[in-house]
């Protein structure tokens, strides 16, 4: 262990106080925090340095459009305590992770836009509890992503702060809602980030952006100080740069919340216990129409090639079947926009947020603050999302939706009986071009057609980098776990993650 | 042409919980506006409800005092309209599986035999906050909100369309009042709006099955008030049907300063509510041993106690009805009718000199300075014949002025009974002596004149002339001047 260590970044060119020449460089960016955590506790780097090369990086990389807000002052108050701590031995379990957090997180004292308009001066009271139990763990919050509007998109265009790139190719969207997250985590603006995922917000952002993105079970992260979009449908997640880390990040969000009283009541099981075993006599399911029409060869191909590798590692592979699967995006699309609708009530103009100051009357409020505050797609959602639940036309979609939303369940649980964690791919494609999907809405939502179902049955899902596609973009695998096992698919993808070559 | 009126009733019950239904903040009455509040119940962006157990509890004490079927499994549900005192776009109610249905309710109107007004549901709900628009401190092109009041629990008692006139509704009230008193769920204060009552009626001719076209009443905050808009409202609606007119289906308010209803004002439109189950919030599960739990601990409710009271203390039926409408007055009576042989005088004096007393001073009975034990020490002292009844009457205004014990007035101001009799034979003696003509008079057959001479002893005694020595005296040496 080196002890007479110099410097490696520097600010100004001073460091206590004293003159230097040069600026050194961190090579850090293939790290994930599983290993830059080794290297802080044996103090080769500071907590320090560390937030100073990603804000270096997120200045560099600005063009990505990756933050909404950055916190460079306080993350640096933040790393130079955590540093004293790890000096003391006294640092948390996640000292020194430098972490975005979507923009749809509240943390008090900080503007929480959820990448909307009407709330672009909103400043939160209060924090939630993720960000209190990563608080407590000595995280560094380095800012706020970008993302969806009310995390309703799939590839970051619908963001008031404009949209994100990619980081493998700027002329391609990241994918959405989290699209900031991903693509902080996959351009190494941050460690990693947390996101929300409603419908696959997390994973198919994070399979465009070539890192690893989880959903955990429904109820098993307390969605308090999460902005709701469908509140049975949310949950928050880590994005990260490895599996292990999305194991740690995990441990710590996980739990019951008495705050949140659809967060269960279970214990948490040790998920960093998941790293680095065996996946020999798994049985992993590959639902067929998971396979079908509309999946691109490349993504098809980088699939079969994983798939091979688990029957090769030891996997048992069998063909099922969800057959419900093709009226998930429908579901899903009326039971999120009907509590949407409701969700978003509250964005009125009179407490806080936008107000249309023009308005002559209470009711001519209401319509010119929404009209003005709320994009077009939070728009078509909230009006979607009123009608199916209108009187006479509830039984209709509503109704029929919670049903099919069963059913989806069923299909789930019966498959569960005969393996252990389903395969698939995340997404059908790999990253799409920015604008290419934004006039066609409905060929948008058929982007999440694989990540939905997993949302409506309440089911934890990983996305993980799984090879490219002929253009050099990232294609992503999912895993589907069965509930609160998080642990079966963190081992398998862990295991791919460090033993697959392409 | 002979008309019936058809009414039935929404009535919302301020919870007395010491917290809001779905945060911790306080839910006391007349704080300073917006003091109570915080991010859940001001609707902040990630905020979400949990549901307080004192509610539930509540909610199960008055389903089992009204014999409802509790549902098992009850789902909140958001009720989703836009108003600036609903900080979150929606209300969090109960629509479909509400908390407990088919319960019933006894009332008794003139005497006649009594009979069950039907509950249809009873669910909870958490209050909205209250709008300004007309107060002085309120400017002209502005309003404003006061958000103390969201969240505050409530529950809405809805009844089946059973009453037939407005007397019924007026004793209903009562009766539902009475018992959320009885169970320390709800102060059932109207004027301060913890107990508030709409009704919907309608009139159909006299053995019509079909009902007519319904109006709402609103804003009616005194059960007079409600049987007061009650008989307006019918008239009104004959009126319109006699002359051959239509009745429309409308809120009407009532104005308590002009005594009539009015439409609405503003624009009522036609609300699609768009009622669906609250994903934030997990169904309502009730099992068995929590109604036992809370079976086990309910209060006597008001007509069995009225039983009781009749059978215990052997006291008539009006005594029991009025002892037992409020249950700190039916607790202040047992406690001091324990205490004494004789119930009907405990019953006397509580409903005639504690009642009347405490209506002068404007006193809750809990608040009454003149414990039981001392009432009963009033009794007690006239049941022995040491001071009599007038006296006692004295002696209670002294310890309500003084807060001093009877036994001390007694004492200090001499007002020991006299009843030796040799003492009275003198004063007796000594009156008839100074008054030989009404003597005479007495003796030639006015024998009204009884009661002057006893007036005079009295006052000569200053009241503590025991009055049955007196006139058993006073008769004798009467007699012995006959003969």
């Amino acid at each position: 262990m080196s002890v007479n260590r110099t410097p490696l970044i520097y600010i100004n060119n001073v460091y206590f106080g004293k003159e230097v020449e040069k600026e050194k460089v961190l090579n850090i960016s293939d790290l994930d925090y599983t290993s830059i955590k080794k290297k802080l506790t044996d103090r080769d780097i500071s907590c320090r340095e560390l937030t100073e090369y990603y804000i270096k990086n997120i200045e560099r990389k600005k063009d990505l459009n990756a933050f909404i807000s950055v916190f460079s002052d306080t993350a640096l108050e933040q790393a130079q305590k955590i540093d004293r701590k790890i000096e003391q031995g006294t640092a948390g379990s996640l000292a020194g992770l430098v972490l975005g957090v979507k923009d749809l997180l509240v943390i008090q004292g900080r503007k929480t836009t959820c990448g909307s308009k009407i709330l672009s001066n909103f400043v939160s009271p209060y924090s939630a509890t993720v960000i209190k139990k990563l608080e407590a763990e000595d995280v560094i919050f380095i800012g706020k992503t970008n993302m969806d509007e009310f995390a309703m998109g799939s590839s970051n265009e619908n963001s008031f702060f404009k949209p994100v790139k990619n980081p493998h190719d700027a002329t391609r969207v990241p994918g959405g809602s989290s699209g900031g997250s991903a693509t902080a985590v996959g351009g190494d603006l941050c460690m990693a980030a947390l996101g929300t995922d409603t419908g696959g917000s997390i994973r198919q952002p994070a399979s465009f952006c070539g890192v690893v993105g989880l959903k955990p079970t429904y109820g098993r992260v307390s969605r308090f100080g999460l902005v709701a979009y469908a509140s049975s449908l949310d949950q928050i997640g880590p994005v990260t740069k490895s599996v292990s880390d999305t194991a740690l990040l995990l441990q710590v969000i996980s739990g019951h919340d008495e705050r949140d009283s659809t967060s269960a009541n279970k214990g948490v099981p040790d998920f960093n216990g998941s790293i680095n075993q065996n996946i020999k006599g798994l049985r992993i399911g590959l639902p067929k129409e998971y396979f079908s029409e509309g999946l691109e060869p490349d993504v098809a191909e980088a699939i079969s090639l994983a798939v091979d590798f688990f029957k090769r590692n030891g996997a048992e592979i069998k063909q099922v079947s969800l057959p419900h699967t093709e009226y998930a995006i429908a579901a899903y699309y009326i039971i999120a926009t009907a509590e949407a609708s409701a969700n978003l009530a509250r964005y009125d103009g009179v407490r806080y947020g936008f107000r249309d100051e023009s308005a002559v009357n209470l009711e001519d409020m209401y319509v010119k603050s929404r009209t003005k505050g709320f994009g077009s797609e939070v728009k078509r959602r909230i009006m979607l999302g009123t009608f199916v639940l209108s009187s006479g036309y509830y039984d209709a979609y509503y109704l029929k939706a919670q049903k099919v939303r069963s059913l989806i369940r069923n299909d789930f649980e019966s498959v569960f009986k005969s393996v252990d964690c389903l395969v698939t791919p995340t997404s059908p494609t790999t990253a799409f071009r920015l604008n290419e999907k934004v006039d066609d809405p409905l060929t948008m939502y058929l982007s999440d057609v694989f990540t939905v179902s997993l949302n409506l049955a309440g089911l934890p899902g990983i996305s993980i980098p799984c090879g490219s596609d002929s253009n050099g973009l990232p294609v992503g695998l999912q895993l589907i776990g069965k509930p609160f096992d998080e642990a079966t698919i963190l081992t398998v993808a862990d295991f791919f993650e460090k033993h697959f070559v392409e | 042409m002979i008309y019936e009126p058809v009414i039935g009733l929404e009535v919302h019950i301020q919870l007395l919980t010491e917290s809001k239904i779905f945060c911790s903040c306080s839910t006391r009455f007349g704080a300073e506006p917006n003091s109570q509040v915080c991010p859940v119940c001001l609707g902040m962006p990630g905020v979400l409800p949990v549901l307080n157990k004192k509610v539930v509890e509540y909610a199960l004490k008055l389903a089992i005092a009204t014999n409802s079927k509790i549902n098992h499994r009850s789902i909140i549900a958001r009720k989703n309209y836009f108003y600036p005192d609903l900080p979150k776009g929606y209300q969090i109610s109960q629509y479909e599986e509400p908390f407990c249905e088919f319960g019933s309710i006894e009332i008794q109107v003139d005497g006649r035999e009594s009979r069950k007004i039907g509950l249809t549901r009873i669910h909870m709900e958490e209050d909205a906050g209250k709008s300004m628009h007309s107060e002085s401190y309120v400017s002209e092109n502005e309003s404003l909100v006061d958000v103390n009041r969201c969240g505050v629990p409530l529950l809405e008692i809805v009844s089946e369309p059973d009453f037939r006139s407005s007397k019924e509704v007026s004793a209903y009230l009562t009766r539902l009042r009475q018992i959320v008193r009885y169970l320390g769920i709800c102060d059932g204060n109207m004027e301060e709006g913890s107990l508030r009552c709409d009704a919907n009626i309608s009139i159909r001719p006299q053995g019509q099955k079909e009902l007519g076209v319904k109006t709402e009443l609103k804003n009616m905050n005194s059960i007079s008030a409600v049987e007061k808009a009650l008989d307006y409202e019918i008239k009104r609606q004959i009126a319109v049907l006699d002359d051959g007119g239509i009745i429309q289906q409308q809120t009407l308010l009532w104005n308590a300063n002009k005594n009539i209803v009015e439409p609405m004002r503003s624009k009522e439109y036609a609300h699609d509510y768009r009622y669906f189950p609250e994903p934030d919030l997990l169904p309502i599960v009730i099992t068995e041993e929590w109604i036992e739990q809370i079976r086990a601990k309910m209060p006597e409710l008001p007509l069995v106690k009225k039983q009781r009271f009749m059978s215990e203390y052997q006291i008539p039926e009006y005594d029991a009805i009025v002892l037992t409408d409020d249950p700190s007055v039916a607790d202040y009576f047992e406690s001091v009718a324990k205490k004494v042989k004789d119930k009907k005088a405990a019953s006397n004096w509580v409903m005639g000199e504690v009642l009347r007393a405490l209506k002068e001073i404007n006193c809750d009975i809990k608040e009454f300075s003149l414990t039981p034990d001392s009432l009963a020490e009033i009794i007690q002292l006239v049941e022995e014949d040491k001071i009599n009844l007038k006296i006692g009457k004295k002696v209670f205004e002294e310890c309500l002025s003084t807060g001093a014990s009877p036994s001390k007035i007694i004492k200090e101001k001499g007002l020991v009974q006299i009843s030796d009799k040799s003492e009275i034979y003198a004063i007796v003696d000594d009156i008839l002596t100074k008054n030989p003509e009404e003597v005479n008079l007495y003796l030639q057959g006015k024998e009204k004149l009884l009661g002057f001479f006893v007036g005079q002893i009295m006052r000569e005694t200053q009241g503590k002339a025991n009055p049955k020595t007196v006139n058993e005296v006073l008769k004798q040496k009467l007699n012995d001047r006959k003969n």
